[in-house]
């Protein structure tokens, strides 16, 4: 008989694996998404009981749907039992699903439904968050809240929160309607790259990686993209997460200190995720691509690079010219300034961020002082550089960022 | 994490014998189930031994041994590349493959994390790579 840590082991895997189907089933027949997760994770809590006396069973997956069924199935006739006795009248038997056919539907749409009842716009963000890696990502809400740096009690209570407002505000569990359809899958797609983001970049404090969560943030995509095969914008952003996360291993030095990507030795870049990363790129172009797409056809650009020399910096510039028609935005702007830096010379960079210094959004953004000293340095106006560098420094929460640019603003003075 | 599971290989394939259709399509189901999951990143099946050879290093000598090689059950016959949030996750997926029989291995692959380097190993790692970078310029 195996150890009980090792069953306990082996049912958070299972858990992990048969989760969104399961409570994207159950929330089929139970119109209640709250009351499906509950269902579910009393099927897990069986489990935890039994099989460390019982052992695994052969079809783990199989087994929790069954118990979980099972619990649903008991929970409709006592809500029928309940509503007969208040209203005293007879209801036809037909208001039981058929739970046993009910649930062996078409079990990717259940998933996707899901997906999209998690990520519904009439919760807050950082509910859409909790719930979609709690529902679809089978993270448990302590996991969730160690990977975003705040209180267990505070994720708790936001996905308590969400799925509370979804229930009242009585959110079908269907595809959203075609005039919606377009902003939720917005709303989708913004979930799964801050989860990306989260894990790949940490604003605050001496955590630079939580690497975790980008391998979550790509799961979700991956899982997106296979039930949404014909939506661009999907594999646009599969494309830009397997693009960005092939440099972790190159982005980071020995120290802990982040290396700038110019700098990086691209002999540590992945070449499974670009490969992956410019074959998702590829789908979606052919399929009209969007944001997520031209950014990841942006980071392609560093990707089929083999040294930092070769970059097309032109066919940069204009991407961030295009990205910045269909999403207009300065830190757009700011980022086309660095690319035409590069391209055609650092004073036509310097133009166009000259242009940015007053934009109130940036006024607090680290990047915009740390770009303009960058392109002051090569100008050789060092002593405005230093200066920049310094405000950027002190704009920054994070601690490695900010070590760096004191060194570059040490640098300009010394120069 | 991510894994590369090793597919052993068995007479059969050594011997170039073609699984058969239901297992084809049955291993193209599972394959499917993995890619929906987000979980399989690749995979591929090899071509038979026979076809493969091997290079042997002892102090500055090469040798080439060409295949086919003894002991069936020790080659490996095709791969996937899995991502996974466990070993036990992993296992999980594999306990599902349609496999009558055989054996399949499963290893962690290493991660950014796993690497402890000091300076000096990374400093020699990155000399090493420049070399072999300028060789093939050269």
């Amino acid at each position: 008989m195996e150890a009980p840590d090792s069953v306990h082991r082996a049912i958070d895997a299972v858990w992990r694996i048969e989760s969104p189907r399961l409570i994207g089933g159950l929330t089929r027949i139970l119109r209640d998404v709250g009351l499906a997760e509950e269902m579910a994770q009393d099927a897990l809590v069986t489990a935890l009981e039994q099989w460390p006396e019982t052992g695994v069973p052969d079809n783990p997956g199989a087994w929790l749907m069954t118990t979980a069924k099972n619990r649903a199935l008991d929970r409709l006739r006592h809500k029928k039992r309940v509503e007969l006795k208040h209203r005293e009248m007879v209801v036809p038997d037909r208001d039981i699903p058929d739970v046993e056919t009910a649930i062996d539907e078409d079990v990717g749409d259940d998933v996707l439904r899901l997906m999209f009842i998690a990520c519904h716009p009439i919760v807050s963000t950082e509910a859409r968050v909790a719930l979609t890696l709690r529902l679809l990502g089978g993270l448990t809400t302590e996991e969730i809240a160690r990977a975003f740096l705040v209180p267990e009690p505070t994720v708790a209570q936001r996905i308590v929160r969400a799925k509370r407002a979804l229930g009242e505000a009585g959110i079908a569990f269907e595809m959203p309607p075609l005039a919606e359809r377009a902003e939720r899958l917005w709303s989708l797609l913004e979930v799964i790259y801050l989860i990306f983001n989260e894990g790949y970049a940490a604003t605050a404090g001496d955590d630079w990686m939580r690497p975790a969560l980008c391998e979550d943030a790509m799961r979700l995509g991956r899982m997106l993209a296979a039930l949404m095969p014909d939506e661009a914008e999907v594999h646009g952003l599969v494309a830009l997460m397997e693009l960005n996360a092939s440099r972790s291993a190159a982005r980071v030095g020995p120290q802990g200190e982040p290396i700038l990507l110019l700098e990086q030795n691209r002999a540590r870049w992945d070449r499974l995720l670009i490969r992956r990363g410019l074959a998702a790129l590829e789908r979606a172009e052919a399929l009209g691509g969007g944001p997520y797409t031209l950014q990841a056809a942006l980071v392609a650009c560093h990707a089929r690079a083999r040294t930092a020399e070769e970059t097309d910096w032109p066919r940069i510039a204009a991407l961030y010219g295009e990205l910045g028609e269909v999403m207009p935005s300065p830190i757009v702007e700011l980022n086309r300034a660095v690319a035409v830096g590069m391209a055609f010379g650092p004073e036509k960079g310097l133009e166009i961020v000259d242009g940015l210094v007053d934009e109130p959004s940036l006024a607090k953004y680290h990047l915009l002082p740390s770009v303009r000293g960058d392109l002051l340095t090569k100008l050789g106006r060092h002593d405005e550089a230093r200066a920049e560098f310094e405000r950027a420094a002190s704009l920054t929460k994070n601690a490695r960022e900010r070590e760096l640019l004191l060194k570059r603003a040490h640098s300009a003075t010394s120069s | 994490m991510r894994f590369i599971v090793f597919v052993k290989a068995s007479k059969e394939s050594e011997t170039g014998v073609m699984p058969s259709d239901e297992l084809l399509s049955e291993m193209g189901k599972y394959n499917e189930e993995l890619v929906k999951a987000g979980v399989m990143l690749d995979g591929a099946g090899l071509k038979p031994s026979s076809q493969g050879a091997r290079i042997q290093y002892a102090g500055g000598k090469r040798t080439i041994v060409d295949g086919p090689f003894p002991e069936a059950k020790e080659l490996v016959a095709g791969y996937w590349l899995i991502q996974a949030k466990s070993k036990e996750e992993a296992i999980e997926w594999l306990k599902r493959a349609p496999f009558q029989d055989g054996e399949v291995e499963l290893r962690p692959i290493f991660e950014v994390a796993d690497f402890d380097m000091s300076n000096e190993t990374r400093a020699l790692h990155d000399d090493i790579a420049k070399q072999l970078k300028d060789r093939d310029k050269a």
